[in-house]
């Protein structure tokens, strides 16, 4: 081991260090391919960059230091596969199913592929949600089990057993390291969406807890968005990437200096970044555009009326009317529905919105959720039906769960007049 | 690679269906194995009589115990199954979503151990 004070070995580490931030996760996507197993690969990755460190010290830096990784953390591999045949028969054919080495392995064509691959294993259907998001977090974005942990609220070894039991799974029902096949690929695509969308969900309006926004988990989402967007140029991953800037652009603007909660309509729009809103919307336009879009576009193209208004007051409410009337087509959900009701209070006055949310109530749809309730209660305040508001309010608050949105409806109800 | 797909549906459903439905239940059936003893993915398939016919086994301490009915009371019951052969997960859903009660029961797709 060289000299730790040696300011040349200081740089090698540090372009090691940055070279495993950017290239870790391509390397592991190709070598999962190669070898064939989540763990051998882990395992081999982390080798070869060992090696890096101490090779690399001569100042011998390969050209291509990717392919270079691939190449080692795969002899590797075989070599302690080898290893291991000499003392166990069967590990043979583990070295038999090795392909022989060549450098199309590092191929940029196939890399590119690989992390594909990756992706839609992470988000095989045959795996449970909570364990495609720990696994995708994992693999494809490189954190750390803790840190997933700490994102999602969990004890970090519950999440690691987890991890393991999805390894496990992929390992033994064989779950092929595919892209798949083109009649499959929008309901597996649909899959990867949803699993993204969770991850924004979760760090945008984190479900339980005391604080609004984990904003670690949303930017996560958006990169593995963008990710997405340059594999697989896809309508839909146009539309949630738009829908995950166009959310994003208010985090600024919907909580106040004390961390409580502010609606849209009382947002000081000034606070929204133009930046990502502009992103947004050419993206929405272009999957609009694609005749080929489904939900997320939908849901973008409401997001970017929004976002396009100078004032709440100027809002193009029938522009958003009509697009949930497409988007409840495509996907007839009471939350939509709800979402529609808002909406409808808007363009037509408050007694309309309310007609449809007695309506789905009536049909026992959305009775346990907050945001139902508090919509109604909201209609009922701006109608001066203050006892229904109150009546409202209450059941809202007894769903609710986040402090923020509580400590909301709280002020809510004190507000009303007795 | 081997996996066994179960076959759970509702014993009373197929008792409630008349006559011509179940008959035609029954054909695809045939058509089904038919089709995947062409395509080689077919190993082994049986129906099974209804749980009502079942003994469940046990031996505690050298004895053996013996109780009238399934391991477990479930809403759907396994009636029979099929053990095929696929590349691997993904063909092995693909054809489980063809077997016939897929439509109104469920199939439970087990991978084979290989020792």
């Amino acid at each position: 081991m060289s000299n730790v004070n040696d300011p040349a070995a200081d740089e090698i580490r540090s372009r090691i260090d940055a070279l495993y931030r950017t290239e870790s996760r391509r390397v592991l996507a190709t070598l999962i391919r190669l070898l064939g197993d989540f763990d051998r690969a882990e395992e081999a990755m982390h080798d070869a960059f060992s090696v890096a460190v101490e090779r690399w010290a001569t100042g011998d830096v390969p050209a291509n230091p990717r392919a270079w990784l691939i190449s080692t953390a795969r002899f590797r591999a075989i070599d302690a596969t080898r290893r291991l045949a000499r003392l166990d028969a069967s590990a043979n054919d583990v070295a038999a199913q090795l392909h022989p080495v060549n450098d199309a392995a590092a191929d940029d064509e196939d890399v590119v592929d690989d992390r594909l691959r990756l992706i839609f294993t992470c988000c095989h259907p045959a795996l449970a949600h909570e364990s495609q998001i720990a696994l995708t977090l994992r693999e494809v974005c490189g954190l750390t089990t803790e840190e997933i942990a700490r994102a999602f609220l969990t004890a970090p070894p519950a999440l690691a057993q987890r991890i393991v039991r999805a390894k496990a799974k992929i390992r033994h029902a064989r779950i092929p390291y595919q892209i798949p096949e083109r009649h499959d690929l929008p309901q597996r695509l649909d899959a990867v969406l949803h699993v993204i969308y969770l991850v924004f969900n979760e760090g945008y309006l984190a479900s339980t807890g005391d604080t609004l926004t984990r904003c670690d988990l949303s930017a996560e989402a958006i990169r593995l968005g963008r990710l997405l967007q340059e594999l697989l140029p896809e309508p839909e991953v146009d539309g949630l990437l738009a829908l995950m800037l166009l959310q994003e652009s208010r985090r600024l603007a919907r909580t106040s200096n004390s961390g409580e909660l502010v609606l849209l309509d009382q947002q000081d729009r000034a606070l929204w970044n133009s930046a990502m809103i502009a992103e947004g919307s050419a993206l929405v336009q272009r999957a609009l555009q694609s005749r080929r879009f489904g939900p997320y576009t939908l849901q973008a193209a409401i997001a970017a009326v929004h976002a396009e208004a100078q004032t709440a007051e100027s809002t193009d409410w029938r522009q958003i009317v009509g697009l949930y009337d497409v988007l409840l087509r495509a996907d007839d959900s009471p939350v939509i529905a709800l979402n529609r009701a808002a909406a409808l209070a808007m363009r037509d006055g408050p007694a309309a919105g309310l007609a449809v949310i007695d309506a789905l109530f009536g049909s026992g749809e959305l009775l346990d959720y907050h945001l139902a309730h508090a919509a109604r209660a909201d209609l009922c305040r701006r109608l001066e039906r203050f006892g229904e508001a109150r009546g409202s309010y209450s059941l809202a608050l007894s769903l609710a769960r986040q402090e923020p949105e509580r400590r909301f409806l709280q002020r809510r109800l004190d507000q009303l007049p007795s | 690679m081997k996996y066994l797909c179960l076959i759970y549906d509702e014993e009373s459903t197929w008792a409630a269906m008349p006559k011509s439905e179940s008959d035609a239940l029954m054909g695809e059936y045939f058509g089904f194995t038919n089709a995947i003893k062409a395509s080689g993915n077919y190993v082994a398939g049986e129906a099974l009589q209804p749980v009502h016919t079942a003994t469940t086994v046990r031996m505690r301490n050298g004895k053996m115990t013996t109780t009238d009915g399934p391991f477990a009371e479930t809403k759907e019951q396994l009636g029979g199954f099929y053990l095929v052969e696929a590349s691997d997960l993904n063909e092995a859903i693909q054809i489980a979503s063809r077997i016939p009660s897929a439509k109104i029961g469920s199939i439970e797709i087990r991978p084979i151990v290989v020792f």
